[in-house]
Formats: structure tokens, sequence, C-alpha cells
């Protein structure tokens, strides 16, 4: 792997991700805080003599990418949460129809039209369904520009591994930061068969045929639960996290993304007042490290957790599931686009280390 | 013995769902007959949508792929932007097209996307029972609007056809019906000209065809054919709205060419 590292913005990233890992269909509708990546498709797709189409609205894009998907190509849209929103129909569809193909979030903050600076209020959309339907997708929240990079690539192979949607959860500070990227020479591209594609039958004796439609309430179970253990196999093999000091740590944080870099700064000060704070990052939101958080909570120095999040608190519904009563899960955040200062953080760390029931969820 | 007719082989052959009298039937045969006569079955992809034809999927002997209500045009455009050279067409209802997909199918026109849409207008929603659609006929009544339309209450019907002929993207577009032997051969005809003007990447391309709905309109078959002659044509009149000016023969002529005559 040549070293050769370039600084580059986060959403150009993502876009220059896609494109090494193959895809050559790009839909989207502009929003803030995410246009860099259509700009960046915009121009590069077309030199390269890929597909790329402003759609009229999110509801066309994701349709787009059914079909191109459908089709058996690789494929690409991004958003922000309100445009993430339009999009749950044919994400459902997506997933009905076992189709491939990836989405990014660059969170912003809701409800509503909110406001365009950096969130995470968008777990329970991306990681409980969000559409109709008993679905899930693979979300994977990167937290450099480097991951951003990197996890792109890995969402456009897990997608086609388990033919389905793949999203890559950040938000605008991300998005919008310049950071040193280091870039493959050749990426780590695992080339599906597709024999189910519909783009022609080309002398195969039957037609192929994408759909999601099951009139008949048997065959519906059936595919649900086909569904079902697919995605029970993926919660077994597919879940990444990041753990930091959690060996004798009093206090365990849980944040993910954006929130985890603040979070790892505030470690080090915590460690400087005596302080034994670990941290359990989540990669991927869903499948989530329900398994590992279980057995950090089972450790006997373990006092409590903290959620961390930009949000009202979200992802923290999974820490208490995980944690399964063992120890008390509190709670701090900031939403809105506010970020939390580092300050806020640690004093909270501190109230928790004094009286780990108090304020408890 | 001579061969009189064959049942097409651009269908499955699976019995129709149709009800008796529908029209439906008919169009989805004469799409089958028109890709068997120009060769294009094989590399021909249906973008099925949602109303009583949402399992034409199951019809098409061609690839196929089922879209949301109303979005089939966007699929359609993701599945041709990849294969320029292949065939794709959606195939869908009124309420489907002019209603909840109305934004879809106006901007794959206006993008001049290389697709052909098969609109099937029976002024009504069948598969969900009757409901008023955005074609429903002034004074119809429908199962939402059981007073008849009333302009001032429920708005206008909206000529697709018209609309869309208007935009610089769209290439060719006719409405035809299905009332007798001669509409018949003029609906196919239309068909086959839609799928050679996609072919020649004229731009976006549509054959409405006014349909029956025996069953919402509470008609028999046959009354059913006279009520869409006597109220539907005069709201709908036939006719080549765009692309009056193509040469198909030519058209025709340089695909056949370009096939090296396999189909001639
Ligand atoms: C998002 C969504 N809204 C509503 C429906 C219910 N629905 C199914 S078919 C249909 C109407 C179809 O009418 P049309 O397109 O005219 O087709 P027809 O049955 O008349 O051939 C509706 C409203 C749906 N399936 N999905
Ligand atoms: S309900 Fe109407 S459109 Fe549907 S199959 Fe019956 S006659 Fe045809
Ligand atoms: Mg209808």
């Amino acid at each position: 792997m040549a070293e050769k590292r370039v600084l580059m913005k986060g959403n150009e990233v993502i876009a220059e991700a896609a494109l090494r890992a193959g895809c050559r269909n790009y839909f989207g509708y502009p929003i803030t805080p995410q246009t860099e990546v259509m700009h960046y498709m915009a121009k590069k797709m077309v030199q390269i003599g890929g597909n790329f189409v402003q759609a009229e609205s999110e509801v066309a894009a994701i349709n787009m990418v059914y079909g191109a998907a459908a089709a058996g190509f690789r494929v690409m849209t991004s958003s922000s949460s309100p445009g993430i929103s339009l999009k749950q129909e044919g994400i459902s569809y997506i997933a009905g129809a076992e189709l491939p193909a990836v989405v990014v979030n660059i969170v912003r903050a809701g409800p509503g039209l909110g406001g365009i600076l950096p969130a995470q209020s968008d777990y329970f959309q991306a990681t409980k369904g969000g559409g109709h339907g008993d679905y899930r997708n693979i979300v994977i929240a990167p937290a450099s520009v480097q991951e951003l990079y990197e996890m792109t690539v890995e969402a456009f192979n897990l997608a086609d591994k388990y033919r389905m949607l793949a999203m890559i959860m950040g938000d605008g500070t991300l998005g919008q930061m310049m950071e040193p990227v280091a870039f493959r020479d050749v990426e780590p591209i695992v080339n599906v068969e597709k024999p189910w594609a519909a783009s022609g039958r080309n002398g195969r004796a039957e037609h192929n045929v994408v759909t999601s439609i099951y009139i008949n309430p048997d065959d519906l179970e059936a595919k649900n639960n086909e569904l079902k253990a697919k995605y029970d196999y993926i919660e077994e093999n597919e879940v990444r996290f990041e753990e930091i000091n959690c060996e004798d740590a009093d206090i365990v944080l849980v944040a993910y993304s954006t929130c985890s870099r603040i979070c790892k700064n505030v470690m080090k000060q915590a460690a400087q007042k005596g302080l034994k704070v670990g941290m359990l990052r989540p990669i991927t939101l869903w499948p989530f490290p329900h398994k590992k958080i279980n057995e950090i909570a089972a450790k006997s120095n373990v006092k409590a957790f903290l959620s961390v999040e930009l949000s009202n608190g979200q992802m923290v519904e999974d820490v208490k599931l995980a944690v399964n009563g063992q120890k008390p899960v509190h709670f701090f955040g900031r939403n809105g686009g506010n970020l939390p200062s580092q300050k806020e953080i640690l004093d909270r760390i501190i109230e928790i280390n004094e009286n780990p029931m108090g304020g408890a969820l | 013995m001579a061969v009189v007719f064959e049942a097409t082989k651009g269908l499955t052959g699976k019995p129709f769902h149709y009800c008796p009298g529908c029209t439906h039937g008919i169009i989805h045969r004469l799409i089958g007959e028109v890709m068997c006569e120009l060769g294009i079955l094989e590399e021909t992809v249906s973008v099925a949508s949602v109303g009583c034809s949402y399992n034409s999927y199951e019809y098409f002997a061609c690839d196929a792929v089922q879209a949301a209500h109303g979005r089939a045009p966007a699929v359609a455009t993701g599945i041709k932007r990849n294969i320029k050279d292949k065939f794709v067409f959606t195939y869908q209802g009124d309420g489907d097209l002019a209603s909840i997909g109305a934004a879809e199918i106006t901007h794959a026109a206006a993008r001049g996307e290389k697709i052909t849409a098969f609109f099937v207008n029976n002024a009504v929603y069948g598969m969900t029972s009757g409901q008023m659609a955005p074609t429903t006929l002034l004074g119809q009544v429908t199962t939402t609007s059981p007073f008849g339309r009333d302009a001032s209450y429920q708005g206008y019907p909206i000529n697709v056809s018209e609309l869309l002929s208007n935009l610089t993207g769209s290439a060719y577009i006719e409405r035809v019906c299905l009332t007798d032997y001669k509409n018949i051969q003029a609906a196919k005809k239309a068909i086959k000209q839609a799928f050679l003007a996609q072919q020649a990447n004229l731009g976006f391309t549509m054959v409405e065809f006014l349909s029956t709905c025996p069953t919402n309109w509470g008609k028999e078959p046959l009354e059913a054919m006279d009520w869409l002659k006597e109220k539907m044509l005069p709201q709908y009149p036939l006719g080549v709205y765009k692309g009056a000016d193509i040469d198909f023969k030519k058209l025709e002529a340089d695909f056949k060419a370009a096939r090296g005559g396999e189909n001639a």
C-alpha cells in the first residue's frame, strides 16, 4: 500500500471512495451539508463515463438507485436527514427486493426542516427501519476522513455480499472536515456475480424478475424469515467497534463518529484527573455491538456507562438493551446542531464517578 | 395445417388475472407481439407499476423489475442509463402515472430519457376499487366522486399526452384505443414506433391507451366499450401528439439493416 497522503474534504472522499469501489452510478438531489459529494460526482462520474443524474427529488433519486441496482450495477446516492426521510419508501423496496446499494446520510439536526448543523438524531431512522416492513440496513459510522474512505469502499462490498443496503452515517463536521487520507493502490473490491439481475435475458432461458411483492401470506412470511436469517448471520459476523481502555475502566463511554472524537479528548483529561474512563465506539450502528457491551457490563471494575450523542437520546436505548440492567446507564447529549464541550462531558463523568446511580436512565 | 394464430412468445403464457372485458390483456398481447416481431424480447427490461397490472412481470417474457407506486419512470431511468443499447419500458396506470407519479413521468420526459411509457388510462383507480383518478371525466361517478366529478370541487381531468408533448425532451407520444380491429392495429403500430424511436435515441416516448374498466365503471364489457367511445374519446382525442414528422419507415429499415436482416 502506497502511503501517499492527500488532504481532502470528507464529503469529497466519500465520492472518490465510491468511484474507486467501481461505482459508476450516482443519483441525487441537492441538500446541505452533503452537496460536495454530488458536485464531485457531477464532474468525475461524467469524465469516467459513469452515470450522474440530478433527480427531480430524493424520491426519484432512490428509485433510480433501485433501477440501477436491479440491473446489476454498483450504485450510490447521498443526502441529509430530510432527504433520507423521503428516500425511506425506496429503501424499504430495496430491502424487500434484496438489492445492493449504498446510501450516504450526512445527518443534520431535525425534526422538520430543523437546521443544517451536525447531529446524530437520525440514529432511529437509520437503525430501526425508517420505512415500512421488517427489514434492516447495514449502518456504518466512520469517525475520520480516512475511515470515510475505507468504509465507503467496504460498504459497497458488504452491500453486494449480502444483497442489501449499506448506509454510511456521518454529519456535517465529518463531511466538511479536511484531513489527510491515504488511498490504496488497488481497492479490495469483491466482485460478486449477480445472476439475478434484470438487464435483458440475452439467451437466458427464464426471465429474471426483481420484485418485493408476495401476495400469498405464506410466501411473504417465508421471504421475511429468509431475510431474518440473513440479518441474524450479519449480527453474528459483521459487528465492528473500537474498544479503548475498557480493561480497568470505572466508567465506559459509548459514542460514535464525531462524538467519539470529542470523547477521546475527554478521556485524556479524565486520566489527568486520575479517573479511569474507557470507551466503546460502535463502528457498525447496525449490527450494534450488543454482545461486546454486555460483556463489558459484566466486568466487576465497570461502575457505569455514559452514552454521549448529538441527539436527545437515541443510541442510549440500544446501550441499555445491551447492558441489560447489569450497570446503570447514563446519557449526555447536545442537539439542534450544537456539539458538547469537553468540559460538559468531563463534568458529567465526574458526577457519575461520585454517584454511579444518580440520574441513571 | 397452416397456423393462423399463435400465442406470442413475448408473453409467458400465464393466464391473465384481469376481469372480463378489461383491455389490459389486449395491451399486454400487443406489446408481447411487437417485442417478438422486432426481435428485442431478449434485450428488453419491463418495469411494472402499482395498479391492476402490478404483476405484469408475470406475463411479459422479458426481464422485469417491479417499481413502487408512481416511481416506474425513475426506476426505468436507473436501468436504461446502464444498458443504453437495450430497451426499457414502463407499464403504468393513470393513477400511477398521472397522480402519485406525476413528477417522475414529467421529469423523465423532460430529461428525454430513452425509455417508453405504456400508459393505461381507464379514468379510474382500478385496483383499489374505483376511486377518482386524475383522468376521471367531469360528471363521472366513482367511489370517491359519488355525486359525479364536479369541476368546482374536484378540478379537471389531466390530458397527459398533450401535457408531455409540450416538453422538448419527449420525442414520440401517441394516444390510441382498443375498441375494434382497426384501432387495435393502430395501437400495435404505435407500440412498434415507440420502440423504434427509443432505439434511435430520439428521446422520451409514450403510448397512451384508452382502456376499459368494466368492473369499476359498473358496466358490461360491451357497454364499457361503448362508454369509452362515447365519453372518453371527446375528452381524450386519439392521435399523434409528438413525433408526427418522424420517418418510421426509415427507422425500421435502418434498424433491420443494422441487425443484418435477422428480423426481416
Ligand atoms: C404508496 C402507495 N399508495 C397507495 C397504494 C394503493 N394503490 C394500489 S393500486 C392504486 C391505484 C392504481 O390505479 P391505476 O394506476 O389507475 O391502475 P389501474 O388499477 O386502474 O390499472 C393505489 C392507490 C400503494 N400501493 N402505494
Ligand atoms: S378492476 Fe378494472 S382495470 Fe382492474 S382488471 Fe378489472 S377491469 Fe381491469
Ligand atoms: Mg387506472
